[in-house]
């Protein structure tokens, strides 16, 4: 029984880094969250006990053993009983409903300084737009101490928008627009997860949110949401930023560059060499154009023995990103 | 009734009923169960149903303008005439259940084939208005062809998505219709039983639930014609 | 506790043998007398080998998607798909879900015991409508034809939930799966008509409503739902068929459709569904714990209506499947406070069955171990439920592995413990052999203390923030995965001990006596096995079903 108690104690503590069972809290909801959980978990610990231990007890004490007569209590309930452990939890449920409808409600309600960010999913991929500056990004790049505001959307099927650390989540619906806010505060990357089930690389739907200083993040604007390089760092070669993008914008999931097949055709050895397509057409030699055009309308040439899955890129990549990927394909040999 | 006399057979222990199945006690055991069943199952139905309704009700919320619009291309008149022979043969049904209380045989006999006749002929109704539709491209989901439409005469723009309007027409009139259709093979079964002598005052409550089922289907038609045919 | 071991089975045995009269099983002989069956017991058997068939098939399901999560074990973290692609992963999942919930843990007490034993415990010959029964079962077989005949054409991928627009697009065979589950309904709707009807009518003379045993009580106000909410998953089912075969924009936005209403109605259906899973078990504890303890239930009337409050309220709480769906604000408090609601009722009943246990005469046969073990894991289960049941925390750990925790241990360490407690129960029932009690409670050891490995564990991933239906994992939730696994394969011995000691008891199994358990209620009454109509009279009922003859009276009113 102490035990239980000293471990939830030791559990709670660890509260602001990551415990092996806890996320950190990023953000005052955070922990507020936590609060309640913490609340919800120690009442749980007092049930619990009570109710195994006078099982347990019950079990021990009142063993039927060898030898001696049966003699059993007549007792058929206690109106005093049923009412006491029908109204005590029935009050401590409804603080927890209390609570929770209260942390839930400032969720709910966005700030209104709050700065705004659109976020698109799509299988299986996060694309984070910054509609001022036109920036669009895989990553969720904000500065610390701004409340940001996520728009989200969905190109396909449901998909579900979740940050641990910050304890929010929020369902990414096509055809509407779900919102959802949150505070980062200090300096930190945080994982993204997509966490309704969307299908095949459900699993590799991941994202990181970047909490940059201010001036870190004027750097990055400046930038064009470009992190490193351009213009103060050395020049990137474009097959070296391909990689890059080929593994931060979700082609990883499809596409292997080790030649083995997954959703899609594996990039190894792609560029130059022929291809057969769905529709029977075939294609000698693959070059710039074809990858081009796979990648802004997938649909039009889809290689056989492949389903046409693939949603469209069309305003997501620049067409110096679109290059990048090309050289990269191309260093692929 | 009937029942009085079979629950006085019982409780004396004697007089066992050939219609009475080994498990029951009495013929009014046996009736009572029966009905109580039937009941759940209607009960069953109506939520059954009340699931399409909603979907309608959605839907038409969605967009009222291609109700409006879309349900110019019904015929009310088509529409009307089945209502008639709906309505009829519950009349005739109940006749039929009468005809048991009274243990005549002809009543029950002939207004069970009325019934079934007029089932019948809303069904070839149905089949006239369902295959005028077909011609026509007025069809659910993607098979919608709203080109042959308007080559039909018919207006060349409906609003909003007159796929889904049909959508929920064909669903909901078609699962009624299939319900029609199962109520015409029990009929045909009970012809038989009724010819066999199987019913009599005391024990008739496979042709009293097949009535009540009938007098359901009658019934969500009720609230399928006005809806979909009458939106205004 | 083996006192009842030795108390004269013999004699028992040499009476009803002198009877000649056959038991249901010998009555008749040859496949084709179990096809064409109308006896309830029969059905319930024919059922209880199906149950078991399909709980084999997907626990292994369940254990090759615990085999996956192992993660890559040798090399580097569990980031990649190591054993099964993403797509098979899918498939697997998904299969385990929709084979355990609609062709197993749905039907189970209510088709295979319920079946068997509510006739008896209400004294009759039969079910009200035998004939229907037998379709019901035939029902049941189709609409496993129809899942299996999915999996043999590429198998489903969507989850158990078919949540939409994902069901509406993917390329695997959804229709027939939907319409392998959508028959499976009318299966659940069929029994649960005939056994209401069961229930009102068909009791023997002096059986009361306030005497009924609980487990009757239980499948009363499981019956309900099943009869009330099974045509709404039918009806979300057909149209999703019709969506996928037509084209139709009902749930798939891209056609104009609304793909949360889906949620609304399956939900509206599935959130029911888990009280038509639960509540049975609740009726079979009640028996086991009793009949052990040789006592009173504590508080009759409370349990009871209990049931019928949970059968109520659930109808009303669908919506805290959505609470990070979209559904409005006033929705969600509203269906948050309904839930919490709806502890109430199952608060009452778990602390009614500990204090069942006070004063009693506890003896710790298989199946009271059982019983214990559903305590104690449902307890956990039933607390749980109240993180998510509360808005803000929910929104962390939904759609997490503290999700899947949380219902395993209601559905599987409630649901499956109670059944598997009461097949031990009813074993000599309806075998007419007994189980083996040490092999008995080597198996539910494993069983125990598997599940709590496997699922504990998986709280903690929960919180940690680990989604649920991931195909691989990112490295720091490895460890725990691990651990999670290793639990499921002693789970997996457990039940594996299980199936062998009551092979052997089929076999060789020590012929039982009528009533092994001394309990009172009617099904104890008729000889193990029971004959074909049952009864050799009418039994008549003078008192409730837990008034033992050790009860002491003499100390009413004294001492507590």
């Amino acid at each position: 029984m102490n035990l239980g108690f000293a471990l939830g104690h030791l559990m709670a503590q660890a509260a602001n880094t990551a415990s092996w069972w806890k996320p950190i809290q990023a953000s005052a909801h955070a922990s507020s969250v936590d609060s309640l959980f913490n609340f919800i978990m120690y009442l749980c610990f007092f049930f619990f006990v009570l109710i195994i231990g006078a099982m347990i007890y019950f079990v021990v004490k009142y063993r039927r053993k060898e030898g001696v007569p049966i003699k059993t209590s007549p007792i058929k309930g206690n109106h005093t009983l049923e009412i006491v452990w029908s109204v005590i939890p029935g009050i401590l449920l409804v603080i927890m409903f209390a609570w929770g409808f209260k942390d839930w409600l400032a969720i709910a309600v966005v700030p209104a300084n709050a700065m705004e960010v659109r976020v698109t999913g799509q299988k299986w991929n996060w694309t984070f737009t910054y509609p001022k500056e036109g920036i669009v990004s895989p990553d969720l790049v904000v500065p610390a101490g701004q409340t940001i505001k996520l728009v989200m959307t969905s190109k396909d099927v449901l998909h579900s928008f979740y940050i641990p650390d910050f304890r929010i989540k929020r369902d990414v619906v096509p055809g509407r627009y779900s919102v959802l806010w949150f505070d980062p505060a200090e300096e930190a990357t945080h994982q993204i997860f997509c966490t309704e089930y969307c299908g095949t690389s459900h699993s590799n739907m991941l994202s990181k949110v970047k909490v940059l200083s201010s001036e870190k993040y004027e750097q990055w604007i400046a930038n064009g949401g470009e992190e490193e390089g351009g213009a103060g760092g050395k020049p990137i070669p474009l097959a070296e930023k391909g990689k890059k993008l080929y593994e931060s914008r979700g082609c990883v999931a499809c596409h292997s560059v080790d030649g083995t097949a997954k959703v899609g055709p594996s990039w190894k050895g792609a560029y130059g060499t022929a291809h057969k397509f769905a529709d029977g057409s075939s294609l000698a030699s693959t070059d710039e154009n074809y990858i081009r055009e796979s990648i802004l309308v997938p649909g039009a040439k889809v290689v056989a023995g492949y389903p046409n899955v693939m949603p469209s890129y069309q305003g997501q990549l620049n067409d110096k990103q679109i290059e990048s990927i090309i050289e990269y394909i191309k260093s692929l040999k | 009734m009937g029942e009085q006399q079979s629950s006085q057979a019982a409780a004396a222990g004697q007089h066992h009923p050939k219609y009475l199945a080994h498990h029951f006690e009495s013929m009014e055991q046996q009736n009572a169960s029966g009905k109580l069943g039937m009941w759940l199952f209607l009960g069953q139905e109506v939520l059954f149903f009340s699931g399409l309704f909603l979907a309608y009700t959605l839907a038409r919320i969605f967009y009222p303008e291609t109700f409006l619009a879309a349900h110019e291309l019904l015929d009310w008149k088509l529409g009307a005439l089945n209502t008639i022979f709906l309505l009829t043969s519950s009349l005739t049904m109940a006749l039929a259940v009468r005809g048991a209380q009274i243990n005549s045989k002809p009543t029950m006999f002939w207004n069970i084939l009325a019934t079934l006749l007029l089932g019948g002929a809303f069904m070839v109704v149905k089949y006239i208005e369902y295959s005028h539709k077909f011609h026509d491209g007025l069809l659910p989901g993607h098979f919608f062809d709203a080109a042959k439409a308007m080559h039909n005469g018919h207006p060349a723009n409906i609003p909003g998505a007159p796929a889904i309007f049909f959508a929920i027409y064909f669903t909901m009139t078609g699962t009624h219709g299939l319900h029609v259709l199962i109520g015409m093979l029990l009929m045909l079964w009970l012809l038989v039983r009724i010819n066999r002598g199987d019913f009599n005052s005391e024990n008739h409550v496979f042709l009293e639930n097949v009535g009540l089922y009938w007098h359901i289907v009658d019934l969500i038609w009720i609230f399928l014609f006005p809806l979909l045919y009458l939106v205004r | 506790m083996d006192s009842n071991r030795n108390s004269a089975p013999k004699s028992a045995h040499a009476a009803s043998a002198g009877g000649v009269e056959p038991n249901y099983l010998n009555a008749h002989k040859g496949i084709w007398s179990w096809m064409t069956t109308v006896d309830h017991k029969r059905l319930g058997i024919m059922y209880l080998v199906g149950i078991l068939t399909f709980f084999a098939a997907g626990g292994i399901f369940a254990l090759l998607v615990r085999t996956q999560l192992l993660g890559k074990i040798f090399g580097g973290p569990g980031k990649q798909d190591w054993l099964f692609s993403g797509d098979t992963y899918n498939k697997l999942f998904t299969l385990h879900g929709a084979v355990m919930v609609f062709l197993v843990i749905i039907p189970s007490i209510p088709a295979s015991l319920g079946n068997f034993f509510l006739p008896l415990m209400l004294g009759a010959k039969d079910v009200a409508f035998p004939k229907l029964n037998l379709m019901s079962f035939y029902v049941y077989v189709l609409g496993g034809c129809f899942l299996l005949f999915s999996i043999l054409t590429g198998a489903v991928d969507t989850g158990w939930t078919f949540y939409t627009p994902y069901s509406s697009t993917t390329s695997t065979s959804v229709v027939s799966a939907v319409m392998g589950v959508f028959i499976l309904g009318f299966s659940s709707i069929l029994t649960g008509v005939n056994f209401i009807v069961t229930i009102h009518k068909m009791r023997a003379p002096g059986l009361t409503w306030t005497r009924l045993p609980l487990f009757v009580w239980a499948q009363y106000a499981t019956s309900l739902i099943q009869v009330l909410a099974t045509p709404v998953l039918a009806i979300t089912l057909m149209l999703l068929a019709i969506e996928r075969t037509m084209g139709v924009g009902i749930f798939d936005p891209k056609l104009g459709g609304d793909p949360v209403l889906f949620q609304h109605f399956f939900w509206f259906y599935s959130h029911p569904a888990v009280y038509i899973m639960i509540l049975p078990g609740f009726g079979v504890i009640s028996e086991i714990i009793t009949v052990n303890s040789r006592k009173q239930i504590f508080g009759y009337k409370a349990i009871a209506m209990s049931s019928v409050a949970i059968a109520v309220i659930g109808f009303l709480v669908w919506g805290h499947h959505m609470f990070t769906s979209g559904q409005s604000e006033l929705a969600s408090a509203v269906f948050s406070f309904l839930t919490f609601a709806v502890a109430v009722p199952t608060a009452i009943k778990v602390f009614s069955w500990v204090a069942t246990m006070y004063g009693g005469s506890i003896r710790l046969n298989s199946a009271m171990c059982y019983a214990l073990a559903f305590l104690f894991l449902f307890t956990i289960g039933g607390l749980t439920g109240l993180f998510l049941g509360s808005l803000s925390v929910d929104i962390h750990l939904h759609d997490t592995y503290f999700v899947v925790a949380h219902f395993h241990y209601v559905m599987m360490g409630g649901t499956m413990t109670a059944f598997v407690g009461a097949l031990h129960h009813w074993w000599p029932k309806m075998t007419g052999r007994m189980l083996s009690e040490f092999w008995g409670k080597v198996g539910c050891f494993f069983v125990f203390v598997g599940f709590n490995i496997t699922f504990l564990s998986q709280f903690l991933l929960g919180t940690k923030g680990m989604p649920r239906r991931y195909a691989n994992y990112l490295p720091e939730f490895q460890t725990l995965h691990q651990i999670s696994t290793v639990g499921s394969y002693l789970l997996g011995l457990g039940f594996l001990i299980t199936l062998i000691y009551m092979i052997q008891s089929l076999i060789n199994g020590e012929k039982a006596s009528k009533n092994p358990w001394e309990a009172m209620s009617l099904e104890w009454q008729t000889d193990s096995p029971p004959i074909e109509h049952n009864f050799h009279v009418q039994p008549v009922v003078k008192h409730g079903p837990y008034e033992f003859p050790e009860i002491d009276h003499s100390l009413a009113r004294g001492g507590h």
